[in-house]
């Protein structure tokens, strides 16, 4: 199916609903529980839900929910996830891909590392503007969502950390991880040069000695970097 | 990994990264990246899908073999497939050593990463890992010698009768 006949699948709203709810989990998710977040009938989800994985917005499989197996366990449930595959329509028809695969390539082959975070940077600053940076978490969440990177919280539990947060006693110390690389592609090409770019935009997006501050901490199949309150405000 | 089941002896990706000193190792401008030396080669150790790397007899690491020149240090490993290479070269503590490569090294101009495929079992020797980086730098990625952004599946290098182990 082209682009542009797979996003015009998302124009009907129910259908638009299930897809944002699959997307937002970042696990799969069954019938029952994306009818009851989209708020219609189990039948009519199971019918958009179908419609989203024949355009390839979704992927279906299938999996027994309750986790018993064997005789009496009963049918395995069908479930979905959000497809990997980017979908991007442009009217007129433009290539910025390409532009940003050639600029990588040659910024990879001179060595502007260092050039192109301080670029980054200065742009996490003009994102930000007049703004004062962001005094919290829950504000981050808000800044990452609007620019696409699917923050969520997380347990910080790094065993690891020496530093270890120091949070009071019994306290859960959280941290915002990100499920989407809005630079995806490019970073899967140039990793090193574009994660670098990355931090360096969200670390002048959140300021350099502000409430919460941009660290590097790079897991399998998400964004790069964490964000969370700086150490010496950690109150 | 079922292609095995279909005639290709198993195969494991080995890499050989080489890197120019700006600095020798122990001057304190190195003091960061030396550092991180013994914490990331553990995280590598305990990879999922690792499998060797190259350790000078008697030491924690390589970084003292100086097979392709004195101040180019050098990094070999073998791993079970592409996939947990990559995660773990770039969605691990080690994406930050790469990100910040610059402080320590020189840029190349020529590759200075290499991939190829080699039986299972088989430890590649550092002479043949520089074979296949002069290779690459001589001819371009092929199956014999490739990079992650040009890279060959197993069953290709086999395919394209690429020896693996010449």
């Amino acid at each position: 199916m082209k682009d542009i006949d797979a996003i015009a699948v998302l124009q009907d709203p129910v259908r638009r609903r299930l897809y944002e709810y699959v997307a937002a989990q970042g696990r799969e998710v069954g019938r029952n529980e994306a009818a009851e977040a989209a708020g219609v009938a189990r039948t009519l989800a199971a019918h958009h839900l179908d419609k989203l994985a024949e355009a390839g917005l979704l992927e279906s499989g299938s999996r027994r929910l309750t986790g018993r197996s064997g005789p009496g366990a009963g049918r395995p449930a069908k479930v979905y996830t959000r497809a990997r595959t980017e979908r991007s329509v442009s009217l007129p028809a433009r290539d910025y891909l390409t532009a940003a695969g050639l600029l990588a390539e040659a910024a990879e082959e001179a060595g502007l590392d260092a050039g192109l975070r301080a670029a980054a940077s200065r742009r996490g600053e003009a994102l930000r503007g007049s703004t004062a940076p962001c005094v919290g978490l829950d504000e981050a969440m808000e800044v990452l969502a609007a620019r696409g990177y699917e923050p969520y919280r997380a347990d910080a539990g790094s065993a690891h950390d020496a530093e270890g947060p120091e949070g009071e006693a019994g306290a859960v110390v959280s941290v915002v991880r990100m499920r989407n690389c809005p630079f995806h592609a490019l970073a899967e090409d140039f990793p090193p040069l574009v994660c670098g770019m990355n931090l360096a935009l969200l670390e002048g997006l959140f300021g350099a000695d502000g409430p919460v501050r941009a660290r590097m901490d790079a897991r399998p199949g998400e964004c790069c970097v964490v964000v969370e309150v700086s150490k010496n405000n950690s109150d | 990994m079922t292609a095995s089941q279909y005639g290709p002896r198993a195969a494991h990706l080995a890499q050989l990264n080489v890197a120019t000193l700006r600095y020798p190792l122990d001057d304190p401008r190195m003091t960061s990246f030396v550092e991180l030396l013994d914490p990331v080669n553990a995280a590598a150790d305990g990879t999922p899908g690792f499998v060797w790397r190259l350790v000078e007899e008697g030491a924690a690491d390589a970084t003292e073999l100086r097979p392709a020149g004195e101040d180019v240090i050098v990094n070999m490993s073998v791993w079970e497939t592409r996939e947990a290479l990559w995660d773990f070269a770039y969605r691990s503590g080690h994406l930050e050593v790469m990100r910040r490569r610059r402080e320590w090294f020189d840029r190349h101009v020529e590759a200075h990463l290499v991939l190829w495929w080699v039986p299972a079992g088989h430890l590649p020797t550092v002479d043949e890992a520089l074979e296949r980086l002069a290779d690459l730098r001589a001819h371009g990625p092929s199956p014999r010698a490739f990079t992650f952004v040009s890279s060959f599946t197993a069953a290709e290098a086999e395919g394209a009768g690429s020896a693996l182990l010449s």
